[in-house]
């Protein structure tokens, strides 16, 4: 569980980019951080995993003050993957990427072994083991900065961006890994702009403005606002857009599923028909 | 008039042994909106380095096929050169800006190739003031906002008036709106100036309502090449991992489900709500 409570947080420059933020996310909950750029969502995400500690209020990690514990610890339980992969491999091959943390918190070279493989498996990588991070594309990079925090199995994992540069089909197989994440009992948190992304996995929404939480709920509730949506420069998913259009017919507006809107529109012609 | 044409274009990175992108067969007409995409790693980023001769001239490797862009062939002319017919933008604008202010940044290329003070100033005015950072201009590029800095790199690229502008993922880092509103200038000087636009992107959420012409491409080859709403309405184009947009989607599972709507697949919501209120109404 993370407890965040009425933290603030100033940068060094004097950029107050948290302004007294309340938030906790429960085990096994998968959590979408949205809001415009500059409003605060990495910042806050950072402290989840004690990259940054807050300038004023508390936050918990399992019942921990993160101030009171070692990053080191924090991050075997929280695994965070940047916004821009480059930020964090370094490594010759993919494999030794995936593999350097396993290194780092001391697993078993059998063990290394399997994690590599499954990780780089399920991430659709293997052809890449032995090929340097920097060949490969853009949504290649950001696969393997994921494979290779999956690889250590974090309770909680921390993914600013995650589809960035993914194609459809990626992001389809991040949507089921994260289902799958959440039977394990695994926590999510994405930080996202990705609104039709977050339409089709009808996460928990905490919605974010200039350092502060303007809303939060269930997606379905918040992604068909519009007047809350645009004070943090989100746009309806395109699902939304076509029932608010549709409202004078009466329907629902709080759709943003595609099966949804099938189900609902074929029924309301049926009823037209009667 | 054709402004870019590639023939069995092939490309292999250094090292690598297979192709990235082979046997490339494509024409682009003079003002057109092209749209490329394809599943990640399909060899669309490749096919833009081509077009400002970044390959082969800046990446080893071997280049076969032909390629000619604004009458050029970008393998016998220096990219500097062909700077001046092709604009390129990439995904994060940091890695484009390094001036310090904004207008210095616009006006770097141009004061490159040596174009006259008076004449310089007046494009880099122009160029400001149609992506709307004018205002920014004696800013540093690296305290605005991602959104105002993809600007800056489109403006840079816009000043040197090319003919052509490529654009690979140009808003991924941006928030929605921000990123709607890039798409919007892009498309104005699209329409306004007839400048013929070359956009890579994923999300056809977004994209796909802009576009006259359409190419998708997986493992290295063309699959699909032409009208965006005939290609995006075949089946087969979502088993190659296409996103189509969710309006086209829901418009082929109502059809299927025999609602009877007009032939002419949507590309966007404005488009499939206005079809499914007409639906409506000859229901009443």
């Amino acid at each position: 569980m993370i407890e965040v409570e009425n933290v603030h947080f100033s940068y060094p420059n004097g950029v107050e980019a948290l302004k007294g933020v309340s938030l906790t996310i429960r085990n096994g909950e998968f959590v979408a951080i949205m809001g415009q750029n500059g409003a605060g969502k990495t910042t806050l995400v950072k402290h989840f995993n004690g990259l940054l500690k807050p300038s004023e209020g508390k936050v918990r990690v399992d019942g921990v003050e993160t101030t009171k514990t070692s990053v080191a610890t924090l991050a075997r339980n929280a695994g965070f993957v940047f916004q821009n992969p480059d930020h964090q491999l370094f490594s010759e091959t993919v494999e030794d990427e995936v593999a350097f943390a396993l290194k780092n918190f001391g697993f078993e070279a059998e063990v290394i072994e399997q994690r590599i493989t499954w990780a780089l498996n399920l991430l659709s990588l293997t052809q890449y083991r032995k090929t340097s991070p920097f060949l490969l594309s853009g949504g290649e990079r950001k696969r393997v900065a994921l494979a290779s925090v999956l690889a250590w199995n974090p309770n909680t994992l921390i993914l600013d961006e995650p589809t960035i540069g993914q194609d459809h089909q990626q992001k389809e197989t991040l949507r089921q890994f994260v289902v799958q994440m959440q039977t394990q009992g695994k926590t999510v948190v994405i930080v996202t702009h990705d609104v039709e992304f977050v339409a089709e996995s009808n996460p928990r929404v905490v919605l974010m403005k200039e350092g502060t939480i303007v809303a939060d709920g269930e997606g379905r509730e918040i992604l068909t606002t519009p007047e809350v949506l645009a004070q943090s420069s989100i746009v309806l998913p395109q699902i939304a857009q076509i029932f608010m259009k549709l409202a004078p017919l009466g329907l629902p507006k709080n759709v943003i599923d595609v099966y949804d809107a099938k189900e609902i529109i074929l029924k309301a012609l049926e009823e037209r028909r009667k | 008039m054709v402004l870019i044409e590639t023939k069995n274009l092939t490309y292999t990175y250094p090292g690598v042994s297979k192709p990235s992108m082979s046997d490339v067969s494509i024409k682009v007409e003079k003002g057109e909106f092209v749209l490329i995409t394809g599943p990640s790693g399909c060899g669309k980023t490749t096919l833009c380095r081509c077009f400002n001769g970044l390959i082969p001239h800046f990446y080893q490797g071997e280049l076969k096929g032909e390629i000619t862009v604004a009458d050029m062939d970008t393998t016998k002319h220096q990219t500097h050169e062909m700077a001046k017919s092709v604009g390129l933008v990439f995904q994060n604008p940091e890695n484009q800006l390094f001036a310090l202010s904004i207008e210095k940044d616009v006006a770097f290329g141009l004061e490159n190739l040596g174009v006259p003070r008076e004449e310089m100033w007046e494009r880099v005015e122009w160029a400001l003031k149609l992506t709307g950072i004018y205002d920014l201009r004696e800013r540093s590029p690296h305290e605005v906002s991602g959104g105002q800095q993809q600007r800056v790199a489109i403006a840079a690229v816009l000043a040197m008036r090319p003919q052509i502008i490529v654009l690979d993922e140009p808003t991924s880092f941006l928030d929605p709106l921000s990123a709607e509103k890039i798409f919007e200038v892009i498309h104005e000087l699209n329409k306004k100036l007839g400048i013929t636009v070359v956009l890579v992107e994923h999300r056809l959420d977004l994209t796909a309502k802009y576009a006259d012409h359409i190419i998708i491409m997986d493992e290295g080859k063309v699959c699909f090449d032409g009208d965006p709403r005939r290609i995006l309405s075949t089946e087969e184009t979502r088993l190659i991992g296409v996103g189509i947009p969710k309006a086209t989607l829901l418009y082929q599972i109502l059809k299927k489900e025999g609602i009877n709507l007009n032939n002419l697949t949507p590309l966007s919501s404005e488009e499939l709500a206005k079809m499914l209120l007409e639906a409506f109404e000859t229901h009443d």
